[in-house]
């Protein structure tokens, strides 16, 4: 197992090597100098300018350059926000904490919601709640987050008032106010995953209960809870991993638009505030910290995918 | 010798000529194509989409860009069926102009993506060794960074602007495309065709474009149809947080952008162009889930998966 850890790090190297220089290039083709930017009124004198440039670096060939940044990089020096002039790092980090709770959030509704369907769908193929289920899944993958989170801040915050519309409370200063404000853009963020799951994990349950072992089990009388409980779900729950280790990536994407509706200050905000306001350097930390934690989650995946399937270890 | 065996392979020939002339190979496709209604609802709806966005001068009661101050945020009425927007523009106008810069950026993107994709993964598959490596892992990590900052990030980089969303959707889309072909192209390759050809003397790019090409498209279809709605739904993501569609362009994300900021007020703005783009992205959906029922032979069988 250890073996198959280390040489799974190893095969993101390359990778990572990659999305560092896209992260660069990214920078790198913006239109403009960022030393005119930077002088502003002053860019006319050509001595403070070129020296400004020597200092910058951008005297330099590219590839000097991208070094020197990648160098930085991995000391944990992200640059400075143009906007406050405060370390990226530091900014990032601050907003680290409400990402992830939001992210769990989305990831226990995607779950809850689901595998509860599919479980139900995949116990009575071909029944009423299988064809609702199934148009649920597809509904889900289809509806566009933003205009999902508008139809339900309508409902439950404009007309009924039962939910605050937006914002965000840490659950350490108010808890209950702080949940509630977390129910509707949970709802948002996990009903992508939420919909995937249940597509994959109605086939996945269905396969399994088809097997003989199950017939087994039935016929000794087990009731359908407990056959799902001691001996479907363990083996359907394989490819239901992989599909939930994939679903991090959507889950960080629709961070930004859920995070951005529901005016709630994580990363995904942060990449998208940084655009607007031209803060280059907080959208790549931002962009570069989010995919490290898409790979973080694949590896994590392949892992798990590992410990549940001894036999993927040794290919 | 030689006419016994022609004498014995004919008739066989002929039978199997004839019986595939019993039901064409295209009429059973079509036939497992609309087996099920969910296709023809997409159908339905995607030409109905298609319909809007070529016929929009002449459907569109109103100019989409005429402002009437005499008639801001009105609810559905008579006048306007679907209500006016902040500026007194008729909403209904707007849906049907908008529906040219979805289907516009969802098939230029889609067309970047798998023209880009297609290219990559033939020649990664095709030629192994180094070159297989190089570009995989390229694909490897534009695939690991989450799609939509990735495209948010390229569309803020090059300019918010339509083209550029397009350009940005396409390179974000292209990984898919390059892998799924390269798995294809991987198993077309080792086929006793290709050796023939390679002996009769056809050249790496010849065999790449008459041999394995042809071979490699169906499931491509399949993908591209499919990620044609994901296309039109990045975009919509992208002008609803104001880096895609710029105004006063009608498109269905930008209307739902204004929505959010009149939802107490004027909940309708940004009802009708949400549901324009999930129904569209729905339509597209059940069309790639038929095509690829109808040309998977393993699940023509089954009615549903």
């Amino acid at each position: 197992m250890g073996h198959y850890i280390l040489r799974r790090v190893l095969s993101m190297v390359p990778v990572l090597l990659i999305v560092s220089m896209v992260a660069f290039g990214l920078l790198y083709v913006l239109p403009g100098d960022p030393a005119v930017a930077m002088l502003g009124e002053n860019a006319g004198n050509r001595q403070t300018y070129l020296a400004l440039r020597r200092d910058l670096g951008l005297d330099q060939p590219v590839y000097v350059q991208y070094l020197t940044w990648l160098g930085r990089v991995l000391s944990g020096d992200l640059g400075h926000s143009i906007r406050t002039n405060e370390p990226v790092s530091s900014v990032l980090m601050q907003r680290v904490p409400i990402s992830l709770y939001l992210g769990t959030a989305g990831l226990v509704v995607g779950l809850a919601l689901g595998l509860s369907v599919a479980l139900a769908s995949a116990l009575r193929p071909g029944s009423r709640i299988d064809s609702m289920g199934t148009l649920l899944a597809m509904g889900g993958v289809a509806i566009p987050s933003f205009w999902q989170a508008l139809l339900l801040v309508y409902v439950f915050a404009v007309v009924l008032r039962w939910l605050p519309p937006s914002g965000f409370t840490s659950p350490f200063t108010d808890p209950l106010l702080s949940v509630r404000m977390l129910i509707l853009p949970a709802i948002v963020l996990g009903t992508h995953s939420a919909a995937v799951i249940m597509r994959q994990g109605r086939s996945a349950l269905m396969e399994v209960l088809e097997q003989d072992y199950i017939t087994t089990a039935r016929s000794k009388g087990l009731a359908d809870g407990s056959i799902v409980a001691g001996h479907a779900m363990k083996n359907a729950m394989i490819p239901i991993v992989t599909v939930i280790g994939l679903q991090v990536g959507s889950l960080v994407s629709g961070a930004a638009i859920t995070e951005t509706v529901f005016a709630i200050p994580g990363v995904g905000r942060a990449a998208v505030d940084a655009i607007f306001f031209r803060d280059y350097p907080v959208l790549q930390g931002a962009v570069l910290m989010l995919t490290l934690a898409v790979l973080i989650a694949n590896l994590l995946t392949d892992v798990g995918y590992a410990y549940l399937d001894p036999r993927i270890r040794y290919r | 010798m030689n006419q016994l065996g022609l004498r014995v392979v004919r008739p066989l020939v002929e039978q199997q000529a004839r019986r595939s002339e019993h039901t064409p190979p295209n009429a059973r496709f079509l036939r497992r194509l609309l087996e099920t209604r969910l296709v023809g609802t997409g159908l339905t709806i995607s030409a109905v989409v298609l319909l809007c966005a070529l016929a929009a001068p002449l459907l569109a009661p109103y100019d989409p860009n005429e402002q009437d101050y005499l008639a801001i945020t009105e609810p559905p009425s008579l006048a306007h069926p679907l209500g006016t927007d902040d500026l007194g523009r008729d909403l209904l106008s707007r849906i049907i102009y908008g529906s040219r810069i979805s289907l516009e950026v969802g098939l230029i993107a889609v067309g970047i993506a798998v023209g880009a994709g297609v290219a990559l993964g033939i020649v990664a598959g095709y030629a192994g060794g180094i070159t297989d490596d190089g570009i995989m892992r390229v694909v490897d990590a534009i695939q690991a960074f989450p799609n939509l900052i990735l495209a948010l990030a390229i569309t803020a980089a090059l300019g918010p602007s339509v083209a550029n969303a397009m350009l940005a959707i396409g390179f974000v889309a292209a990984p898919g495309i390059a892998r799924l072909t390269r798995g294809q192209t991987l198993s077309v390759r080792e086929r006793e065709f290709i050796a023939a050809a390679r002996v009769c003397g056809a050249t790496p790019l010849g065999i790449m474009r008459r041999h394995i090409w042809p071979n490699v498209t169906a499931p491509i279809v399949v993908q591209a149809t499919l990620l044609l709605g994901t296309a039109i739904v990045t975009e919509a993501a992208l002008s609803f947080l104001g880096v895609g569609v710029q105004p006063p362009t009608a498109s269905w994300g930008a209307m739902l952008r204004t929505g959010s900021q009149y939802l107490e007020v004027a909940p309708w703005i940004g009802i009708a162009p949400g549901a324009a783009i999930f129904l569209t992205v729905l339509a597209f959906n059940f069309l790639g889930d038929g095509l690829r029922r109808a040309l998977d032979p393993r699940l023509a069988g089954r009615k549903r998966q």
